[in-house]
């Protein structure tokens, strides 16, 4: 895998390549097919849609619905892509998605728009910092948080054709570039971003970013952290943290979600079973949403390079060494 | 329907019943009233009007049936098993460990269940997905729809039905249990539903308002959807709770109940006179 990382940001959004992406899939895979909930024109699908209303089914805005046709959809052959935004693709359509989804076995890919404070001005109301952890719950369940346009591009491609429930949580702006085009990745495979020896940051979706400008923080002051982007927070890559966390002997999560029950705790089950170590969390505490510019919120939640680099030297304090 | 095919539809329905009856007293209680209350439907489709082939339980051409009111799961593998898409000995293992037949129920564990239900009103939107499936895949079949008229409490069901009148899914047969009754009391007590047929028909439904526990109304009913058209179709079962075994229509709370092997005897004994009654009209 080769890291194409230096700080800048992809010029295109994540918005730009949903609306060319779906119909794309659709057209290469006659049995892949595209739902929504009254969000197309939100993730650039709309005209598209309206004009191949066979393969955008609209819903209207009745999300449970939507995963039970979805999932009707998928029994009856096809490779249903379901959108909305997060809180509405976890919290309000978790029992159509535990039970019309994944106990049925019928495989559904669930994309859920604007995770923790990428939903920014939507406000507390759209901002789910819980959706993960919901999502870790289910049985059969993948959930992917990607890094870059290049992943988000290659985890919407193979989801289609992987079995179970797969839940890809992402914003729709901007994010930088890290990986090489073209790029592959694997269910339960993370990829180590920056190799390092003295603390391991594992870091998914906007927080990658941020945990790489840590890095360069943490090296002005002579410490070599090593950057973890998880790929899949589940199946978490149990072998690669262990392996990274035997090297470093600490580590930080950082995670735009609750600190409860999401990539946090994955790690420290991991942690607590494989390798005791010191851990700490740059995660939102366990509050609420709040409605303001991603800045202002990553800065009012602690969602920074500023908060992962503090925790990295508090973690590495704590080692026992 | 002449007097001949009329008879033999009606000891389907009672051979449902014994099944389904038989299934639960081997546990020694369960969902009577909504298992019993659909026999009739369940007899006339699977003996009349779907297409089905047990021994091929997962052909795509096939019509499927999507119980959404999941807990009627008895009566389902009652007929099931009458129409030979398992070995009827089977039915004696509801709800043991291991078992094909839970109490809900299950695509993945018996044969010739078209859809997993049991969370109600979820059945609903998937079985708008199936019509909508095979209607897209180019197949010449239809889905089958039961859902409970308590289970219409559930507004998932009303977003289902919006659904399907939205995308003209003519290939879907809503089946409305309307017995009146769910598991803590009468329907109009618990939250009444108001007038079921005149809510369809709004929704945008082809609606036609039946007693459900009529197998010649239920024939009839059922050769009326076969029309096309650009509507779904609705079946408002003017159904009895239990219906079948007086006995059993008769218990005000007979949601959920037990079956002593002396009611098992009693009740299978009337049926299976009914059975030789309309064996000699036949």
């Amino acid at each position: 895998m080769k890291i194409i990382y230096d700080g800048s940001m992809d010029p295109k959004q994540a918005k730009a390549l949903l609306g060319s992406l779906i119909p794309q899939l659709a057209a290469e895979d006659p049995d892949f097919i595209y739902l929504d909930a009254d969000l197309m024109s939100c993730i650039g699908t709309l005209k598209w849609g309206k004009a191949n209303p066979d393969r955008a089914i609209e819903c209207g805005i009745a999300e449970a619905n939507m995963i039970g046709v979805a999932c009707g959809l998928a029994a009856a052959g096809f490779k249903p892509l379901a959108h909305t935004f997060g809180p509405f693709a976890s919290r309000r359509v978790f029992d159509q998605v535990f039970l019309s989804g994944a106990y049925a076995k019928n495989d559904i890919t669930v994309l859920g728009t604007d995770p923790g404070v990428t939903a920014a001005l939507n406000g507390g109301t759209h901002m789910p910092f819980e959706d993960v952890a919901l999502y870790r719950t289910i049985p059969t369940a993948i959930i992917f948080e990607p890094t870059d346009m290049v992943q988000l591009e290659d985890v919407l491609r193979q989801s289609k054709d992987l079995p179970g429930i797969k839940y890809i949580r992402v914003g729709r702006k901007d994010l930088p570039k890290v990986y090489e085009p073209g790029s592959h990745f694997t269910v339960g495979k993370a990829v180590t971003v920056r190799e390092g020896k003295d603390c391991t940051i594992v870091a998914a979706g906007i927080m990658l970013h941020e945990a790489l400008k840590a890095a360069d923080e943490l090296a002005k002051e002579g410490i070599e952290a090593e950057v973890i982007d998880p790929v899949t927070i589940k199946p978490l890559d149990k072998e690669t943290v262990i392996a990274s966390v035997k090297k470093t002997g600490c580590l930080v999560a950082a995670e735009n979600h609750n600190k409860n029950g999401g990539l946090y705790d994955a790690l420290l089950e991991v942690l607590a079973e494989n390798c005791p170590a010191p851990a700490g969390q740059v995660a939102v505490e366990d509050e609420f949403g709040e409605v303001g510019p991603q800045k202002y919120l990553q800065e009012r939640f602690g969602l920074t390079a500023a908060h992962i680099a503090e925790k990295a030297k508090k973690v590495m304090a704590s080692r026992i060494l | 329907m002449d007097r001949k095919e009329s008879a033999a539809l009606k000891i389907k329905a009672a051979k449902i019943r014994i099944a389904a009856l038989t299934a639960i007293h081997s546990i020694g209680s369960g969902h009577v009233g909504g298992s019993l209350s659909i026999c009739d439907a369940l007899a006339v489709l699977f003996g009349r009007e779907m297409k089905t082939d047990p021994k091929n339980p997962k052909w795509p051409e096939r019509d499927k049936l999507v119980t959404s009111k999941g807990h009627a799961g008895p009566a389902v593998y009652g007929a099931l098993a009458v129409q030979g898409y398992f070995p009827y000995e089977m039915l004696t293992t509801l709800n043991r460990p291991g078992t094909h037949l839970p109490s809900h129920t299950d695509r993945n564990l018996t044969p010739g269940v078209d859809m997993t239900t049991g969370s109600l009103g979820q059945g609903t939107s998937v079985a708008c997905g199936m019509a909508l499936g095979d209607r897209l895949k180019g197949r010449d079949c239809r889905t089958f729809l039961i859902v409970g008229d308590g289970e219409s409490d559930e507004g998932q069901v009303w977003e289902a039905f919006a659904f399907a009148a939205a995308k003209k899914l003519s290939n879907l047969v809503v089946l409305l249990d309307w017995n009146k009754k769910q598991l803590d009391g009468r329907v109009d007590e618990i939250l009444p539903m108001g007038d079921f047929a005149a809510k369809l028909t709004a929704f945008g439904f082809d609606t036609q308002l039946i007693n459900g526990n009529d197998v010649e109304a239920l024939a009839a009913a059922l050769e009326h959807t076969r029309g096309g058209g650009d509507k779904p179709y609705a079946i408002i079962m003017d159904n009895v709770k239990g219906a079948g075994v007086p006995e059993v229509e008769q218990t005000e709370m007979n949601h959920s109940i037990p079956v002593s092997d002396e009611q098992f005897a009693r009740w299978t004994a009337q049926l299976k006179a009914e059975i030789a009654k309309w064996e000699e009209e036949a």
